[in-house]
């Protein structure tokens, strides 16, 4: 289980959240309720502000591992912020079974 | 009454005469037969886009490519000399694919001091010479002179890595490209090697989809739930009209506005936007200062500048956004209704995790994006085929299609007239 840095202790039950590829977080979020997304972009969106200010202080590539949980948990807000702000569903509408993989990503 | 000034002939598609302005056919895109004929006369005989520089680091760095569209596959790799080469993707002795892991039509990269194929083990230098052959004793008159890898050609413009497979066509690539591509010259592509890269199976003919990304008079519709709503019903009011669009030989450009990036009234964007500084545009803050953008990038010089997207034919697209970051879409066919899209973005590195998350919303809106026009070409393509109706008008802000149809058919037209 992924551990946060203790100034984010609050977001520990979200911890699932915690994932380091972006193959991973589309799952999740496919196969997450709205009830589980908006539960928890409730409880991460009003602390984005000071997650990046937290991590800022770090050199991003050499992020201790609490750190570096607490910025892949910020990119799984970013990805379910589409389903919550906009779509009001996970999958983007009108997409079907159209998929779209990504084969490459940044290491950090 | 248009927003932005057109030509004095009074519209973009009549300063392009040879366009005409009648309706077209998509038959070129929903027949198997017309697929078999673009294979030899465009896909065999074009300046194919396979990659960049940065994708070959080092020494012995090489990579593979699947060209379905021309039946065969490529490995490109850096020499001792430093020097990009191609080569057909084929052993001399016995025809095996001489690059691959796992699976022989994935694609694949990584790093060789020489090419050993799987089959018996022939071994070929990164230069392509046959170093090596298992009992060699046991073959007649043998030559290893004569048994180097196939050479493709292969030039780079601003980095990026081009084939050819026509041996006669004597282009160079700088040539091939024209002006459109010499007036970006100088960007500073190279500085930005932060990558995400999206590859997508698409139910549709290639040229729909290029179609798709050569207009934006779709998005203000298609994408409207994207903009907070009162935002969007604004931009569905004004629709879409482009700063200028230039069309030099095959290739084409289109430049428009970038109302998003940043936008005028924070209200207008989604509350993730608005912490991250970031969307569909990219970044709003540009991560380095360009003193003097090339002559070719905002051919309007409009204050509106956003974004210009660059089509080189056949198949490769570059889009520059103001903020200083750019995208390549590339879509390589693989039957008359299927393709792979691949949509590559590239910002300069990022130096704290404000700038990485506003990357990675770029990233992951760009994404949703894709999703939405991917899936209305399969429902476009599968009711094209019905031929139900055969005539479709273009309005002038589709030129660039009109273009791309018309390029495709002189080149089948053309090639077919030669041989």
């Amino acid at each position: 289980m992924a551990t946060l840095p203790t100034e984010f202790a609050d977001l520990e039950p979200f911890s699932d959240w915690c994932l380091e590829f972006e193959r991973e977080r589309y799952a999740k979020r496919l196969s997450s309720s709205m009830d589980e997304m908006q539960a928890f972009y409730d409880a991460a969106f009003p602390r984005l502000e000071a997650i990046i200010e937290y991590l800022d202080r770090f050199d991003l590539n050499a992020l201790p591992e609490d750190a570096s949980h607490l910025l892949w948990l910020s990119y799984s807000l970013v990805n379910v912020s589409f389903p919550i702000e906009v779509w009001r569903q996970p999958r983007v509408p009108d997409s079907g079974a159209a998929s779209m993989d990504v084969i490459v990503e940044p290491a950090v | 009454m248009p927003h932005f000034p057109k030509p004095a002939e009074g519209s973009w598609t009549a300063h392009y005469p040879q366009l005409g302005t009648a309706p077209v056919s998509y038959e070129d895109s929903i027949s198997p037969a017309y697929f078999e004929r673009e294979r030899e006369a465009i896909f065999a005989r074009s300046w194919l886009n396979v990659g960049r520089v940065e994708q070959l680091p080092r020494k012995g760095s090489y990579f593979s490519k699947e060209l379905d569209a021309a039946r065969t596959s490529v490995v490109i790799v850096r020499g001792t000399d430093d020097e990009v080469r191609a080569f057909h993707n084929i052993c001399r002795h016995r025809g095996n694919k001489l690059v691959w892991q796992d699976y022989p039509g994935e694609e694949t990269a990584g790093v060789c001091r020489q090419f050993t194929c799987k089959y018996h083990g022939w071994r070929y230098s990164l230069e392509g010479d046959l170093t090596f052959v298992q009992q060699e004793g046991e073959f007649f008159d043998l030559d290893k002179a004569d048994y180097g890898l196939a050479p493709v050609r292969c030039e780079v413009w601003e980095g990026f890595i081009f084939v050819n497979l026509d041996k006669s066509d004597s282009t160079p690539l700088r040539d091939y490209l024209g002006e459109l591509a010499r007036g970006i010259e100088g960007y500073p592509f190279g500085e930005m090697t932060q990558v995400y890269k999206y590859r997508a199976e698409v139910g549709s003919n290639w040229k729909l989809f290029i179609d798709a990304f050569t207009e934006f008079y779709h998005a203000p519709v298609l994408h409207a739930r994207q903009a907070v709503s009162a935002e969007a019903q604004k931009l569905q009011g004004f629709g879409y009209e482009a700063l200028h669009y230039a069309i030099d030989g095959p290739h084409g450009m289109v430049s428009s506005w970038g109302g998003m990036s940043p936008p005028k009234d924070l209200n207008m964007v989604k509350p993730i936007e608005r912490v991250l500084h970031s969307g569909l545009f990219g970044p709003w803050e540009a991560p380095i200062e360009i003193d003097e953008l090339p002559p070719g990038l905002n051919p309007a010089r409009a204050p509106q500048w956003g974004e210009d997207s660059f089509l080189f034919f056949p198949n490769f697209m570059i889009l520059i956004w103001k903020p200083n970051w750019y995208l390549t879409y590339h879509y390589w066919p693989t039957a008359y209704n299927k393709h792979i899209f691949e949509g590559t973005l590239y910002f300069v590195p990022p130096r704290d995790v404000r700038e990485r998350l506003g990357q990675e919303l770029a990233a992951v809106t760009f994404k949703e994006y894709a999703l939405q026009d991917g899936n209305t070409l399969e429902a476009t393509q599968t009711m094209l085929e019905s031929r139900a109706v055969t005539q479709f008008p273009l309005g002038d802000q589709e030129i660039l299609l009109r273009h791309l149809h018309h390029v495709t058919h002189e080149w089948v037209d053309d090639y077919e007239k030669a041989h």
